[in-house]
């Protein structure tokens, strides 16, 4: 505790800052910006109605040890190749403890004017586009990530291009100890009618509880297409903490999937903003969770223009003492006329102690709009056992057909063919092995 | 092939099944006919197995074993197959994937070779056309986001690739138009030999135009209170059940 950068961080976020001063990091007054913010707000408690089910304790209690330098662990080679999606033909850029590792990143040449860099490399030309789409978001934990981010992925598709192939953003935390935090910043722009495939993994290295405060932008043109694959497979005493913000072109599609593994604790809020009409915005999501883990996923999309279709489908499947909180708030605005809005959350208990606070919202004041919303808790449906069995498949093989089924469901909306497959098996191999399905 | 005795079944206190006596031999076809809460689905789901019911008395023997000491899936594996009246919507589960375990545990246990994913495909996908299903239904989840006729067809395809001993088909013609309602009726023609047998509980006797039965009965009030040849069932369409419920 002897470091200079170990402190209390809810006590005294200047002090940490000083040291932000002190190295001459860009972006200055963002960063200033940030932490008088964050001075102002201090850590959401669970007084605040968004925090209401997921307190930040486990977080805002650890020493606090900001990722200033990278690492001097080396990580080789053969971390990278166990981890998932690195048997795919990917470009990768490989970030340990927020900081770009050169050596384990891999970029091919991508389209012309395709850029897929590290943030920290690009400050000069893409200073005036960050915080451009999380600005105005009064989560403190935005406030932090401006004043601490170190690095992050930079990725820019122009119009018309598309990336060649998907590009792996992968998130390594050495977690040594407890109380190291990184502050990831990543801003991804498609222009217009732009294509492509991201995904995101979040890993830890060791068992430590460190933590992980991410902040993603994501802004898509006219007609562009973007799907985002974020797989968060951290280790049972990690933090992560993760917003994503994005704003969506007229016509642009965009799918976002998230699969919560991982983490004590995780938390993802997700905005969208849908102020073009025509705009199709997927967010599907998987969590599972054991021991004492919480995976929390709290999302507000908000219809700004007519003929719009969002749609959010999350499941969930608890196992011992653990935790599962959604909270989906769609929002219409008068203007957004012929939305076609959709969400749902099953939920499936594996043990008695297992809790879900669920909180599907609509919030309309348009009058022609198509949406719905529900949400379950339960277990496995007996109707749909007893189908099975009387097909001649026994009870343990009907459940874990179902169970597969469920998580299946998710699975499948993946668009892109073996990345589905290898995430299909991933998670199904984690339920048989660490879940108690009998 | 199937003798049903003095059977008596309650759900939650009530009396459901009030004594069946029911003997249905290999090629034979058997439909159940009766008003609305008679027990014919009761009936349908005691003898595939479904959970909670409380036998009371009597037994069901197929080829002699009785089999209400068996699992649902031993029950299918011996041969029998319960159409349901509302199959149930499996969303994630690949009807191909289902199916094939299916059919392949029931090969199994009969000591069939299991078929590959090959031979499997080129069973289903003949058996498919006879029914008027696309191939892309292989694709779909079990039963998810099926019309009400897609559901029934693929209760049919279901037997027909399970080519179960004793078939009870429960309501399978409800919320089925004139045209599906022929090409289910075909499903199970064709399936009919003299090795098997089939219960076909209707409410209507439009199905059994096109299931011609060898027998009739009428369930009413737990009980089997007439039985005759399928001149019962015209003469059910015309005056109704009131004539046979007062007399009994």
């Amino acid at each position: 505790m002897s470091s200079t950068t170990v402190i209390n961080l809810a006590e005294e976020p200047a002090n940490a800052f000083a040291e932000i001063k002190r190295r001459g990091t860009a972006l200055l007054p963002l960063r200033q910006d940030g932490l008088a913010r964050f001075q102002e707000s201090g850590f959401p408690t669970t007084n605040d109605e968004d925090w209401r089910f997921t307190s930040l304790k486990p977080f805002t209690e650890m020493p606090f040890e900001t990722m200033f330098e990278p690492t001097i662990q080396t990580i080789g080679q053969s971390v990278i190749n166990g981890i998932a999606f690195s048997q795919h033909d990917t470009d990768r850029l490989v970030f340990v403890d927020g900081h770009l590792s050169s050596e384990l990143s891999q970029i091919s040449n991508q389209s012309e004017g395709v850029i897929v860099s590290n943030l920290a490399s690009a400050l000069t030309t893409i200073e005036d586009k960050i915080g451009a789409l999380s600005g105005k978001d009064q989560n403190p934990l935005i406030a932090l990530n401006d004043a601490f981010f170190t690095d992050g992925a930079w990725i820019h598709i122009p119009a018309n291009q598309a990336l060649s192939k998907p590009v792996h953003l992968v998130f390594l935390y050495t977690a040594i100890k407890d109380g190291q935090a990184s502050h990831i910043r990543n801003l991804i722009i498609a222009e217009a009618n732009a294509k492509g495939t991201i995904l995101e993994s979040h890993i830890s290295l060791g068992q430590a509880a460190a933590s992980t405060n991410v902040v993603t932008e994501t802004q898509l043109g006219d007609g562009s297409n973007l799907e985002h694959i974020k797989l968060q497979d951290q280790s049972s005493l990690a933090i992560h903490l993760a917003s994503l913000h994005s704003k969506l072109g007229s016509d642009a599609r965009y799918a976002f999937h998230s699969f919560a593994l991982g983490a004590q604790l995780s938390r993802n809020n997700l905005r969208m903003d849908l102020a073009k009409p025509g705009i199709e915005c997927m967010l599907n999501g998987l969590y599972m969770t054991r021991g004492r883990q919480l995976a929390d996923h709290h999302m507000i999309v908000n219809h700004a223009a007519p003929y719009c279709n969002s749609h959010e489908y999350f499941n969930g499947i608890l196992d011992d003492q653990s935790r599962g909180v959604f909270h989906g708030r769609i929002l219409v605005e008068p203007e957004a006329q012929k939305t076609d809005a959709k969400q749902t959350n099953k939920n499936l208990i594996l043990s008695d102690e297992a809790t879900v606070n669920t909180k599907p919202q609509l919030e309309i004041y348009a009058d022609d709009v198509k949406c719905t919303h529900g949400a379950t808790i339960g277990e496995l449906d007996n109707d749909a056992i007893f189908y099975l069995r009387a097909r001649g498949l026994d009870s343990q093989t009907a459940r874990r057909m179902l169970m597969h089924g469920f998580t299946g469901e998710i699975v499948e909306r993946i668009q892109h063919n073996t990345i589905r497959d290898e995430l299909n098996e991933l998670v199904w191999g984690r339920l048989e092995n660490e879940y108690h399905l009998n | 092939m199937l003798e049903i005795k003095n059977l008596q079944a309650r759900i939650d206190e009530k009396q459901i099944l009030k004594g069946i006596n029911l003997s249905v031999k290999s090629g034979e076809v058997h439909a159940i006919m009766g008003p609305n809460g008679s027990g014919k689905s009761t009936l349908a789901s005691v003898l595939a197995g479904r959970e909670g019911y409380d036998i009371t008395d009597g037994e069901v023997l197929l080829q002699g074993n009785d089999i209400l000491e068996m699992s649902p899936e031993e029950r299918a594996r011996e041969g029998v197959f319960l159409a349901f009246q509302y199959p149930v919507e499996i969303p994630g589960v690949n009807s191909t994937y289902f199916l094939r375990s299916a059919v392949n545990q029931i090969r199994k246990h009969r000591g069939d070779e299991e078929l590959d994913a090959m031979k499997f495909l080129k069973l289903v996908k003949t058996k498919m056309k006879e029914l008027g299903l696309a191939e892309e239904f292989l694709k779909r989840p079990v039963n998810a986001g099926f019309s009400g006729g897609e559901k029934k067809r693929n209760e049919i395809l279901q037997m027909t690739m399970l080519d179960p001993s004793l078939a009870v088909l429960d309501e399978t013609d409800s919320g089925l138009d004139i045209d599906a309602l022929r090409i289910v009726a075909d499903g199970v023609n064709r399936l009919k030999n003299q090795n098997n047998a089939q219960i076909v509980i209707t409410h209507y006797q439009r199905l059994l135009d096109y299931i011609v039965p060898d027998f009739v009965h009428v369930l009413y009030d737990g009980c089997i209170i007439k039985s005759g040849d399928k001149t019962l069932a015209h003469d059910l369409e015309e005056k109704g059940y009131d004539w046979l419920i007062k007399d009994s």
